[in-house]
């Protein structure tokens, strides 16, 4: 027994010296780090599925968008860039949309790109030849045609001025035939970079595409995604070294400015609090008029985002570009008297009592919600909190549409009329129950309108309807504040979540 | 031999029994899985493909029975949010838990056992009191404020410790060290308090027996009566603490691996309960109360080993 | 060497009541009395440090932290309160039967209860919140519940030893009923180690709480709760310590307190330890 008590001091002497000895060495290993062109990345969560086809979070084609092209991009300002496909024509009638397949693309397999594969990407997402479709987006679709070995073409059965937003990556990547069943575990794409290993909940690393179809790119070798859910923990390894990109949240800001370049990327997300339209209470236009009023955006931004939003007046954020219509942010300024007055008018001079309900998976939405509760205090409203799991958020409140009032945040898709189309009546993810004859009327028109500008002029009088009827509270556009390693240069910031590495590089 | 007999089969009856339970709750609690995995723009044939594709079209009990008689025949089925089988995703977590587990265990003895024979010489001293009272400081601090703090004190001025991720064993025994030190003491700080106050307590009773007083009047050394005598003897109330810590230990890793991202099945039994990932819920629980079953069972039979009496006396329990 | 026998058998207690006691009286006053309003926000004046207007200064909301860790006082000893009662109730209820009449009973009791404890803590509490969902009261029925299998276990062994014990024999033979043998005359005897676990099952629940509000379940703003304000407390762990302390460190005295009291209870109850 006396030998096991010397053993434990021995034992833990031991331990000491071996954390001084790699305390010491840990330092050296770290600068080589940085030279063999790695990086590693911190995201929240594990992807949902590899296969893009399957995939649907926005945290997935993050990463995912490095590894697949679609034939057309999305591009830092929002605007919609060839791609795979050289250069498209669209026919006057709006119906048939030609593609020009860019020549010496190749898979990360090593095969050429055919218009096969994307004839093939495309009838897998139809389901044309399985009978499970996997999207949805294509419904519309009377006809692919593959007329010569680089030309592909798809008839429309309807004009649909929103069709050249569902052709990007993010809907419709081109994936290789050859690799049919084996999407998930295997990704292939044409990519900057190419699948290497996924370990759930550890990590996801992508490595360098020798031969990218972009001259010259990416500089970086080898790519790693590090899940890790709690954000103090990925902080504390940013600064440690550890990690070269990690989102910070907005009150962290003054602790990583010195140390790290930040980049702010507006988001095009749309957080708002949607109230039930088929529960007696919120069919009353002036109770949800009453209710934007009384609650305080400005407090909200500084108190959850530190400042770092954008206050919004509608469903439509500004990194929109030009289909966005300014000036509607402050419509409902805070009034806490004519909130008061409208509620007395609507029959409940006394208030009332609702809840409040929220998903668990993000602080964010307490933080408001916490706001929000103070401020419907001041015109008698009582609200409670009800927090639940994201699951049952889904299932009985985004699905059943049993609840009073909601928060969520909506992220940004290219697309403006996606952007809006769960106000729709008879929308599927419409949980809102609004109904309004003129935004249905609307939304059906712009749909066939090819004329750009009078698209323009339907989308803003649309974000206005939405404003006027108080359709929810809209309240902002957050700031995702990126913490970059100071030595990486050439990283580009989009109105979606992406994480462009093609260009990333290390300085000197 | 019928003890042993009966112990196995009261494992049996406990595994399905949990995996009954674990059930029951799943048949509950609302929630569907390729929803939460894919969120709320999730399109509509998508979705019903991935159930059609994942069987999550039949109801919840032929589900079970499906996975019941999977686990028959070895097969615990594939995980619905990984797309894998759950057998190989619990395979790829047991190092990381396991080390885990075993290194705050190796901590736990280390410092309880050095601070139960420290005080146990000079007890009812100050520095009895201070130690007594600093373990249960431990105790009380919530594990993931604890690590946070940790991470922050330690893991931040030492390089040795990395933030958060695992590094194999494999790949750098000091970089595997470094990646599981931090957790493993933040799980190892709250059973020091337990199993060091009850070897002191254990220790104490022995050296007031008579055959201590007889062996000391012999005039051997206080030094030979502890280690040799005293200590011997009080191994196999120690063992079963160390048995109970086990159960706890295990528990502990689970909030712990999430705050330090260590992909353990921890934090893995975490993620795939909100995501309502119901073979991997009821294959890691399962994993879980077996290895927890089966210490326990190991130390039993230490137990009698160590104590001859037990075998005779005792029919299990 | 000086020793401090006697002295030291009882701090556990003093220190655990004065504890107890002084997190009491701030419950008691946080009724009448909190410097400011628990919910009321000034969001100009968020993150402020300590100072004499706010003593523990205040929180991303501009709320006063001392103010809501005093009413957070209700908040946990409701949650420990009814989490323990419902333990108890059931716990020795369950735990009385299986070991009182023995036999098939016990056996299955003991079955479900030893698949109960199979489950980690944690998981059970996160299971059990899934059903009931979260919030205050809902929180406080899972963590109950979730205590009943070990206060049964105890409940058990002690009935299971008394049951035979000449006192019960006697009682049985006057044609007392079981449920009269069992609370009158069985109880008293072995409540001691059920009040251990109890106050034990206390400290076990606050801790709980904040490990469930660390997954963002567990009670819900804007009751203010340590456990919520200590996992809200973590983004500013470096630039506002001052929030993070004061949750933490309120938490780690409470759960100290219970735990005290419950090796002062052993002590004085079981005289093995008395030496």
């Amino acid at each position: 027994m006396r030998t096991i008590y010397k053993n434990f001091c021995v034992i833990s002497i031991l331990l000491v010296v071996a954390i001084f000895i790699s305390a010491c060495s840990g330092k050296e290993g770290e600068d080589t780090a940085n030279d063999t062109n790695k990086i590693n990345i911190r995201i929240n969560n594990d992807p949902d599925f590899l296969d893009p086809h399957m995939a649907e979070a926005s945290i997935t084609f993050q990463m995912l968008l490095n590894i697949y092209d679609g034939l057309l991009i999305g591009d830092t300002d929002g605007s919609l860039k060839p791609s795979l496909a050289e250069d498209y024509r669209i026919s006057d009638d709006g119906l048939t949309y030609t593609f020009t397949i860019r020549e010496g693309v190749t898979f990360h397999n090593g095969e050429p790109l055919t218009v096969e594969d994307v004839q093939y990407s495309f009838d897998r997402l139809m389901g044309t030849t399985t009978g499970e479709p996997l999207s949805s987006d294509f419904d519309n679709i009377a006809s692919l045609n593959t007329p010569d070995d680089k030309t592909f073409v798809i008839t429309l059965q309807e004009p649909n001025s929103a069709f050249l937003t569902y052709l990007t990556a993010l809907n419709s990547a081109i994936v290789p035939k050859s690799n049919d069943g084996k999407h998930n575990e295997n990704p292939i794409g044409t990519g900057a970079f190419k699948f290497n290993s996924y370990s759930p909940e550890n990590n996801l690393v992508l490595e360098k595409n020798e031969n990218y179809w972009k001259e010259g790119l990416p500089y970086l070798d080898k790519v790693t995604f590090t899940f890790q859910p709690d954000d103090q923990t990925a902080l504390l390894s940013l600064q440690a070294g550890e990690m070269d990109i990690v989102s910070v949240g907005s009150h962290r800001v003054s602790e990583v400015e010195e140390q790290f370049n930040l980049e702010y990327q507006d988001s095009n997300s749309v957080l708002l609090m949607g109230y039930n339209q088929e529960r007696e209470l919120f069919t009353d236009i002036r109770v949800r008029q009453a209710i934007n009023y009384a609650v305080n955006k400005d407090d909200i931004i500084e108190a959850a985002f530190s400042g770092y939003a954008t206050k919004l007046g509608s469903n439509m954020s500004p990194a929109m570009g030009d289909v966005f219509k300014e000036g509607m942010e402050d419509t409902y300024k805070q009034d806490v008297d004519k909130a008061k007055e409208l509620l007395a008018e609507a029959g409940y001079a006394d208030g009332f009592s609702t809840t409040i309900s929220i998903s668990s998976h993000a602080a964010l939405y307490t933080n408001v919600a916490q706001v929000v509760v103070e401020n419907l205090k001041e015109i008698g409203i009582h609200a409670e909190i009800e927090v639940v799991e994201w699951g049952v958020w889904l299932e009985r409140i985004y699905q059943g549409r049993d609840y009073d009032m909601t928060i969520i945040d909506f992220t940004g898709v290219l697309s403006p009329y996606e952007t809006i189309n769960r106000y729709v009546s008879d929308a599927d993810n419409n949980f809102f129950n609004f109904k309004n004859e003129e935004f249905d009327q609307l939304m059906s028109e712009v749909l066939v309108e090819s004329n750009t500008d009078r698209q323009k002029e339907i989308y803003q009088r649309l974000q206005e309807i939405l404003s006027e009827e108080a359709a929810a509270v809209y309240l902002a556009d957050y700031q995702i504040i990126w913490a970059l390693n100071p030595k990486l240069e050439g990283y580009k910031l989009y109105p979606y979540f992406f994480h462009d590495l093609a260009e990333v590089r290390y300085t000197e | 031999m019928a003890y042993f007999v009966r112990r196995i089969i009261l494992l049996l009856v406990t595994v399905v029994l949990v995996s009954l339970i674990t059930f029951a709750v799943f048949q509950i609690i609302p929630g569907d899985p390729i929803r939460i995995m894919l969120g709320p723009e999730a399109d509509e044939a998508r979705v019903e493909t991935l159930e059609k594709q994942l069987g999550l079209d039949q109801p919840l009990p032929m589900q079970y029975v499906n996975w019941i008689s999977g686990v028959f025949t070895g097969d615990l089925g594939d995980s619905i949010r990984f797309s894998r089988p759950v057998s190989e995703l619990i395979a790829d977590r047991l190092p990381v838990t396991l080390s885990l587990a075993f290194l705050s265990i190796a901590i736990v003895i280390l410092i309880a056992i050095s601070l139960g024979i420290y005080v146990a010489k000079r007890p009812n001293t100050l520095s009895d009191l201070v130690f007594s009272s600093v373990t249960q400081v431990g105790m009380a601090i919530p594990s993931f404020w604890l690590g946070m703090l940790l991470m922050l004190g330690l893991g931040m001025t030492f390089q040795f410790f990395s933030i958060s991720g695992y590094v194999p064993w494999s790949e750098s025994i000091i970089g595997a060290l470094g990646s599981l030190l931090l957790p493993a003491i933040t799980i190892a700080i709250p059973q020091i308090a337990i199993s060091f106050r009850y070897i002191r307590n254990t220790i104490l009773e022995q050296m007031q027996l008579d055959y201590v007083r007889t062996i000391r009047s012999k005039g051997i050394t206080e030094r030979v009566v502890m280690y040799k005598h005293v200590l011997r003897n009080a191994m196999i109330p120690i063992l079963t603490v160390f048995g109970l810590i086990f159960a706890e230990v295990v528990a502990g890793t689970i909030i712990v691996e999430q705050v330090f991202g260590l992909p353990g099945f921890g934090s893995l039994l975490i993620t795939s309960i909100s995501y309502r990932d119901f073979p991997l819920v009821q294959g890691i629980v399962m994993y879980i109360t077996i290895v927890v079953v089966i210490i326990n069972f190991i130390i039993d039979i230490l137990y009698a080993v160590l104590d001859p009496r037990i075998r005779l006396g005792r029919t299990g329990e | 060497m000086k020793r401090i026998r006697n002295y030291g058998k009882n701090i556990n207690l003093i220190i655990g009541s004065l504890i107890l006691f002084a997190v009491l009286i701030m419950m008691i006053v946080s009724f009448f009395y909190t410097p400011y309003d628990v919910n009321e926000m000034d969001i100009a004046n968020k993150l402020q440090p300590p100072s004499l207007v706010h003593w523990f200064g205040t929180d991303e909301f501009g709320r006063d932290i001392f103010s809501r860790i005093m009413v957070g006082t209700q908040t946990a000893f409701f949650v420990g309160t009814v989490s323990v009662s419902i333990g108890l109730i059931f716990g020795v209820l369950i735990g009385g039967v299986s070991g009182y009449f023995g036999g098939w009973i016990d056996e299955i009791i003991m079955r479900i209860i030893d698949a109960l404890m199979a489950f980690p803590g944690i998981i059970l509490a996160l299971m059990l919140v899934a059903v009931f969902g979260s919030g205050m009261v809902n929180t406080s029925i899972a963590l109950g519940l979730m205590a009943i299998p070990g206060i049964a276990r105890i409940a058990r062994s002690g009935f299971l030893q008394s049951k035979d014990a000449e006192y019960v024999q006697a009682a049985k033979l006057m044609g007392q009923t079981p449920l009269r043998i069992m609370t009158k005359h069985i109880l008293p005897n072995v409540i001691s180690p059920i009040i251990v676990a109890a106050s034990i099952a206390f400290a076990v629940a606050m801790l709980a709480e904040a490990g469930l509000s660390y997954l963002g379940l567990g009670v819900q703003p804007p009751d203010p709760s340590w456990g919520r304000m200590l996992k809200d407390s973590q983004g500013y762990l470096v630039s506002a310590p001052w929030y993070t302390y004061a949750p933490g460190i309120v938490i780690t005295l409470m759960v100290l307190g219970f735990y005290l009291l419950s090796n002062a209870i052993r002590d004085i109850s079981d005289p093995r330890s008395r030496k």
